[in-house]
């Protein structure tokens, strides 16, 4: 297929492992930042081809596994209630809340539906006037232009039974917690190609000169993630920390204007709880104020839910890359895809389940 | 007031009969009530599609002859949405299925039973064409429907129509199909490319547009068992068409099965381009999603290029492929040569796939 084959080319990729092994004079931890870059760097088995001096850590950019519990419960509740059809993309559906997963509100008659995209979560309030539409807006910046879309159109079209229950998390924040805390140990990022393509690579200068760390923007294919890596490690090598664009057919400085403009226009940042990890500081986007009637949780006074997270799970050490999946003891014991206790066993771009899936004894 | 109340002459030409009209073109209750309207559905829609002596003595059960061998027996019921899809609808599909489910185990599909349980509302015009498609498909696998029932349920209680089709069929002497059979060194082959019939439903449901449209591989495999028993025939070990949960569930069931491993190569597993790139979008794996007209069979070595050749001889086959081979180690686990030259494991399904969120 076009523009996939010759990305996942056999060729291709050992020859970026050779060259990547003949850059590199000593150990190295990067850390891949998306939950994408992680999958598919296990399921392709990219690292089995690395030198084993280099090691990658999964990082939090999973939106299904960052997403608090607490707000699982608050879609929970807004789920079950007669009036609303609530609207997600698929893979949240499974995430266990602290009593119930959305999956169950379903079996139980609530009525819960996957959609591929929050323009259609409007086109059914306009269809269903007499019902409350919600949209469970999680995601990083990539899916934050189409969420900041369906508000605006709702606006537009006046729709006053169309609301989002809104989670979402920006990326340059936690890139910043995981780096200032006290033993972080990454030397590297390969930073997320799709975040970037929206956003831009502004706001990683910053970062790059305050750690003195190589910020890599990457793809997601084999070949990009394998170009990715050698440019950060060559970085490494030479003692440079500075942006660099790995991923140059989707990505530039300057992101898509038009797209952040509309995010700008919706959204506004704010402190937001991570799950596992805990409140980073302007680490989120909520409505502003204007578009605060599009607000499923003030619409439903859903906020005064709170939910502690188990203590059994040890999520955030995973997720800040303290910690492997194979480190934590209730790994594919008590925790397991079937019977998830934290989230990065739910999603398939969570560092648990990917390494459960495709990792126990090949 | 009186001058008002100027009175008509009655005209009987105009009088209406407020009792029900006897035409009816949607199904009710009363249809699988077993009365009247139950005979009459019977007589209009299920005996002109399906006849058959045995279906014609409208007896409580068939009374059959078999042929001499042993007997193999499946069921399966049917509920896909929607109920007609580009490439089939539920009729084909519940015989396709049934008489796939006994082909898997070596046998000659014989006969099948239907039963049909309605939502109230449906147009009969649409159980008409269900009925129709099953009986082409029964006639193209050799297949005679012999027995049969109908229930109607109230609207809201059932999604327009779900079907249930058991099966017998005659198993010859000498044919041992069992996933407990798969050896090391024996052959994987997949009868066409994979994940065809899921991802047309899914494009329906979803609206998803190609440029091409995408059918759906439902078909009957007694024809390609029939073909590869021929030029294998005890050498031919396992057999399974890889639905629900799709090849990677189907191989990972019988690597448990037999206590053996499974090694799949990935560049020689043939997925057409319409459906990969539906896969790329959704975030879907094609392993894992369903087929309803492909068969893996499991082939000692020594027969493995004979069914191969067999079966790309017909249309049902023409893009069969060896995808791997079996292996002592490690026991139950299906491992994957990726394209780049790596191996993991693929593993069951914990439930359904969800599309991703990115």
């Amino acid at each position: 297929m076009r523009f996939v084959d010759e990305y996942r080319d056999g060729g291709a990729v050992r020859l970026a492992a050779a060259a990547i092994k003949a850059a590199q004079s000593r150990p190295w931890s990067l850390m891949e930042i998306c939950g994408g870059q992680t999958h598919s760097i296990l399921k392709f088995g990219l690292d089995q081809l690395l030198p084993e001096a280099l090691t990658l850590v999964h990082g939090p950019g999973c939106p299904v596994c960052v997403t608090p519990l607490e707000l699982i419960d608050q879609a929970v509740e807004i789920a079950a209630r007669p009036e609303v059809i609530f609207t997600s993309f698929g893979d949240m559906l499974r995430v266990p809340g602290s009593r119930e997963s959305l999956m169950q509100v379903k079996a139980e008659g609530g009525d819960v539906r996957i959609v591929y995209s929050p323009l259609d979560a409007v086109a059914l309030a306009q269809a269903n006037p007499t019902r409350q539409v919600v949209f469970f807006a999680v995601g990083f910046e990539t899916t934050a232009p189409a969420n900041a879309m369906s508000v605006w159109r709702a606006h537009e079209l006046r729709l006053d039974n169309f609301s989002i229950l809104c989670s979402h998390v920006l990326v340059p924040p936690a890139i910043d917690a995981i780096l200032g805390a006290p033993d972080c140990r990454i030397q590297g990022f390969l930073a997320a190609g799709h975040v970037c393509t929206v956003e831009g690579t502004h706001d990683y200068e910053p970062l790059a000169d305050k750690y003195h760390v190589p910020i890599v923007v990457t793809g997601f294919e084999p070949v990009d993630l394998m170009a990715g890596i050698l440019a950060c490690v060559k970085q490494l090598e030479k003692g440079e920390a500075v942006v660099e664009n790995a991923y140059k057919r989707s990505a530039n400085r300057d992101g898509n204007p038009p797209a952040r403009a509309l995010v700008r226009r919706v959204f506004e940042t704010c402190d937001r709880a991570w799950r596992g990890i805990g409140v980073i500081p302007q680490s989120g986007l909520a409505l502003r104020g204007e578009f605060a009637a599009f607000d499923a949780a003030r619409r439903f006074d859903s906020s005064h839910i709170k939910t502690e997270e188990p203590k059994e799970c040890i999520a955030g050490q995973i997720l800040l890359g303290r910690k492997r999946p194979s480190q934590c003891s209730a790994f594919g014991q008590q925790c397991t895809p079937e019977h998830p206790l934290g989230a990065p066993m739910v999603s398939a771009e969570g560092a648990c389940a990917a390494c459960y899936g495709y990792r126990r004894t090949a | 007031m009186s001058d008002e109340a100027e009175v008509k002459p009655v005209d009987p030409s105009q009088w209406s009969c407020p009792a029900p009209s006897a035409r009816v073109d949607t199904i009710q209750v009363a249809h699988g009530g077993g009365g009247r309207m139950s005979q009459k559905l019977m007589e209009q829609v299920f005996l002109p599609a399906l006849r058959n002596p045995a279906l014609e003595a409208l007896h409580d059960g068939a009374i059959l002859s078999l042929p001499p061998g042993r007997v193999a027996f499946t069921t399966d019921s049917y509920v896909i949405s929607p109920i007609f899809f580009p490439g089939g609808d539920i009729g084909s599909l519940a015989v396709h299925g049934t008489v796939n489910d006994l082909a898997m185990c070596g046998a000659r599909p014989l006969h099948l039973s239907a039963g049909f349980i309605i939502e109230e509302g449906l147009p009969i015009a649409s159980l008409q064409r269900i009925v129709t498609s099953m009986a082409r498909a029964a006639s193209e696998a050799g297949v005679t429907v012999v027995t049969g029932d109908t229930k109607v349920v109230d609207r809201g209680k059932g999604d327009q129509i779900f079907i249930n089709t058991a099966g017998i069929g005659v198993v010859p002497d000498g044919v041992e199909i069992a996933p407990t059979r798969a050896r090391p060194g024996d052959r994987v082959i997949v009868s066409g490319e994979i994940a065809v019939h899921g991802i047309a439903i899914l494009s329906v449901r979803q609206g998803l547009e190609f440029e091409t449209e995408m059918l759906s591989d439902s078909a009957s495999l007694h024809e390609l068992v029939g073909a590869a028993l021929d030029v294998a025939g005890s050498y031919l070990h396992v057999l399974r068409d890889p639905t629900r949960g799709g090849v990677a569930s189907a191989l990972n069931e019988i690597a448990t099965a037999a206590g053996v491993s499974i090694e799949l190569e990935e560049r020689s597993i043939p997925v057409n381009q319409a459906v990969q790139g539906a896969c790329e979008l959704l975030g879907f794996d094609p392993l894992y999603v369903a087929n309803e007209g492909k068969c893996l069979a499991i082939v000692a070595p020594s027969h493995a290029k004979a069914v191969l050749d067999t079966w790309r001889r017909h249309p049902l086959g023409r893009d069969a492929a060896i995808i791997g081979q079996v292996r002592e180690e490690p026991k139950g686990r299906l491992v994957l040569h990726t394209r780049i030259g790596a191996r993991r494991v693929v593993d069951m399904l914990s439930g359904e796939q969800l599309p991703r969120i990115c």
